[in-house]
């Protein structure tokens, strides 16, 4: 980081900041500058640190060493009544609150507003009421908090941080127990927060593709310290991600953002004729059979390709918008030949690489081609 | 903005003010009731419009009115006030623990808050001959202190809440053992007096004791209600409630510091009493159906109350005129609720 960039007034500053349990710090040496209204994201492995991280920040645990400036003022200058109308806190930790209704679980949120006795005012009772609705829990409120499931329990916890109107929320894995449509839902609350009332968001996430999605900042924990840290188009590569959760099972792809299982290595025994995104269920399949095989021919800015790239032993390809190149079809030719099994799973031709036709009749040609009838039901 | 959540809200909001109305009006019902049965009671039966003259009028025999305003009168309060600060007691014990079979008795602090008093008794007594209501109480919160150290200690170490107990309960044993080895060896004398006190019971209180009593917990049990609502927030944990705004240190302090008065001044007058910090707090959660310490905290101290009363009823006259330990009387009652919350929490896991 360069010395300009550092004497910005952060609106959150981990200062030389090393965190850990008992004086014995699990990471050294953080130096992070958040700015107001960025979502910043903790990501790594399992165990690498991102909750040790985000307990210091809310003051859960005492710093090793450092400090922590939130708007320009050392955190630990603040009171916890100061505090707790400017940060608020969503955890892991699960929460056995005694015949409580999820009503007033939210509730508790308003609590730094609230006078000796904790009354509600109508205006508090409204925060909370849209507090539920933001997060889809209206239909819950009066419902025992025990008694609901634990993605709803998040959801819960989360109108509990909204309703509290912090500057600055902290999440410590919101995702972990939600199914798609509400973890949709949160990122696209935490955007509005963010975007719409600059609330600042730091957090951790399992999901790294939902992470590169919302987050404007990435930060990779790993190792005892942090590995990486900028904007998700400069950390979601390929070597960067394989590295940071030292992947060697897999492969992560950036553009889509999705998890790959390795190639199924080994002579191919299956070739398939594909383009235009066909040749991924067929691939998909063949990789849970366990079954080596060759696709082709592919341009390789074909969706096909970018799959083929990481799931077939063998790809056959071709530039974009060229013809097909007496190379690629000498190779497509070979892997007719050779393989026990063609499946075409759909060609698409035209002028470009109308030389499929001619690959196409020799496979059919050979008596082992099948054409793929879409999937089983 | 839908009109329609919001009354609903209010409906909801209705609702439970009426149960806490219903809840509270039968208590303050079941007390009346109790206070005069318990002054109507005993080996003299006195009948109730003798006793409404004798206490509002301060008519009648100068027996009757020996017997109410000497006797009867100080007992039932004292019971009254006592059962409320141990109910108290428990209650603030199973917030700091996070756990509701927390109690003064189970963890072994009345044991601590009895052994050292026992042993101030021998002491003073053989020299002095009384001991002053306000010494026995430093003593008992003295005992109680160093009960609670200890339980604190564990706590550290042990995560778990039924080695906690198990814990607790040996602290108990040990400190019981250390009394009787005391009164083994302490003179004949000595013993009539910690004979009794240590067996547990209301009897013998007087005005005196009502007013330093009635003093000290009430004093207690302010501060208690003052604290209502960062009661509140640690019912969430200890990390939400200092996201809460709770300096949680100091809130712990302060609630072991109230606990252990409370528990230390029933133990001081009382003897060690049995269950009803755990039991009372948990029927009273029940019967309010919330556990918001704004509520649960009168209810359980009223509640405390009218359990205490009614064990010393019983205690007085179901053997007369042989007179029952008060724990005799509420391990009976209150040991059966302890057992079934057990079983409730073993269904309740998932």
């Amino acid at each position: 980081m360069n010395k300009g960039k550092k004497e910005e007034k952060y609106y959150l500053h981990l200062d030389g900041l090393s965190v850990g349990y008992n004086g014995k710090p699990v990471i050294r040496d953080i130096e992070i500058g958040i700015r107001r209204g960025e979502i910043v994201t903790l990501i790594g492995p399992n165990g690498a640190g991102k909750s040790t991280i985000l307990k210091s920040i809310t003051r859960q645990l005492s710093l090793v060493k450092g400090q922590v400036v939130f708007d320009l003022k050392n955190l630990s200058d603040y009171s916890f009544r100061e505090l707790s109308s400017r940060m608020a806190v969503v955890l892991t930790e699960r929460l056995h609150p005694e015949l409580m209704t999820c009503h007033d679980v939210v509730a508790t949120g308003r609590y730094p507003y609230t006078g000796r006795l904790g009354r509600l005012t109508e205006e508090d009772e409204r925060k909370v009421d849209d507090a539920m609705r933001a997060v889809q829990a209206e239909e819950i409120g009066n419902r025992d908090f025990n008694a609901i499931s634990d993605g709803q329990k998040q959801r819960v916890l989360l109108a509990r941080a909204i309703c509290q109107e912090p500057d600055i929320i902290i999440l410590d894995e919101p995702t972990s127990f939600l199914d798609i449509k509400h973890k949709l839902k949160l990122l696209s609350i935490l955007r509005d927060m963010a975007k719409q009332k600059n609330i600042t968001v730091v957090m951790s996430l399992h999901e790294i593709d939902l992470a590169m999605k919302i987050s404007d900042r990435i930060i990779c924990v790993h190792g005892d310290k942090i590995f990486r840290s900028g904007t998700p188009e400069a950390i979601f590569r390929e070597d960067t991600i394989r590295d940071l959760y030292e992947i060697d099972n897999g492969f992560f792809d950036p553009m889509f953002g999705s998890i790959e299982l390795p190639e199924i290595k080994g002579k191919p025994e299956v070739l398939v004729l594909s383009s235009c995104g066909t040749g991924i269920p067929v691939y998909r399949r063949l990789q849970k059979e366990k079954r080596p095989f060759a696709a082709g021919i592919l341009y390789t800015n074909d969706v096909d390709y970018r799959l083929a790239r990481l799931l077939a032993s063998q790809v056959i390809w071709e530039e974009p918008f060229y013809e097909i190149s007496d190379r690629a079809a000498a190779e497509a030719l070979g892997a007719i030949e050779s393989c026990g099994e063609i499946i075409d799973a759909g060609v698409t031709i035209g002028p470009g690489n109308r030389r499929m036709r001619e690959i196409l009749d020799a496979a059919y040609a050979s008596g082992k081609c099948v054409k793929y009838r879409g999937p089983d039901m | 903005m839908s009109n329609h959540e919001i009354s609903s809200y209010h409906a909801e909001n209705l609702k439970r003010r009426m149960r806490y109305t219903a809840v509270f009006a039968v208590l303050a019902a079941v007390f009346l009731i109790v206070t005069v049965i318990n002054i109507n009671t005993g080996n003299v039966d006195i009948s109730i419009d003798k006793i409404l003259k004798a206490v509002f009028l301060r008519s009648g025999t100068k027996d009757d009115l020996n017997i109410i305003w000497k006797i009867r009168l100080p007992r039932i309060l004292m019971a009254a006030i006592l059962g409320g600060a141990l109910s108290l007691s428990g209650f603030l014990l199973q917030t700091f623990f996070e756990n509701p079979i927390a109690g003064p008795f189970v963890l072994g602090i009345s044991s601590g808050a009895k052994l050292i008093v026992a042993f101030l008794m021998i002491l003073v007594v053989a020299r002095h001959g009384a001991v002053s209501s306000w010494a026995m109480i430093l003593a008992a919160f003295a005992g109680s202190l160093v009960s609670t150290g200890f339980i604190l200690l564990v706590s550290r170490s042990v995560r778990n809440m039924s080695a906690l107990l198990v814990a607790g309960i040996m602290i108990g044993y040990i400190c019981t053992a250390l009394t009787n080895l005391l009164v083994t060896f302490a003179s004949d004398s000595d013993i009539a007096n910690l004979h009794n006190w240590s067996q547990g019971s209301f009897s013998g209180m007087t005005w005196d004791n009502v007013l330093v009593g009635g003093i000290i917990i009430g004093a207690a049990t302010v501060l208690v209600f003052l604290l209502a609502k960062p009661i509140g927030a640690f019912q969430l944990g200890e990390a939400y409630a200092q996201s809460m705004g709770v300096n949680v240190r100091q809130f712990r302090i302060a609630l072991i510091l109230l606990s252990s008065i409370l528990s230390a001044t029933v133990t001081a007058f009382a003897g060690p009493i049995s269950f009803v910090g755990i039991a009372v707090p948990f029927l009273i959660k029940r019967a309010l159906n919330t556990a918001n310490p704004i509520v649960v905290i009168p209810a359980t101290f009223l509640g405390g109350a009218v359990f205490c009363m009614i064990s010393d009823l019983i205690a007085r006259v179901a053997f007369a005129p042989t007179e029952l330990e008060i724990s005799t009387v509420t391990s009976i009652f209150g040991a059966p609720v302890v057992i079934f919350m057990l079983i409730r929490r073993q269904k309740g896991k998932r």
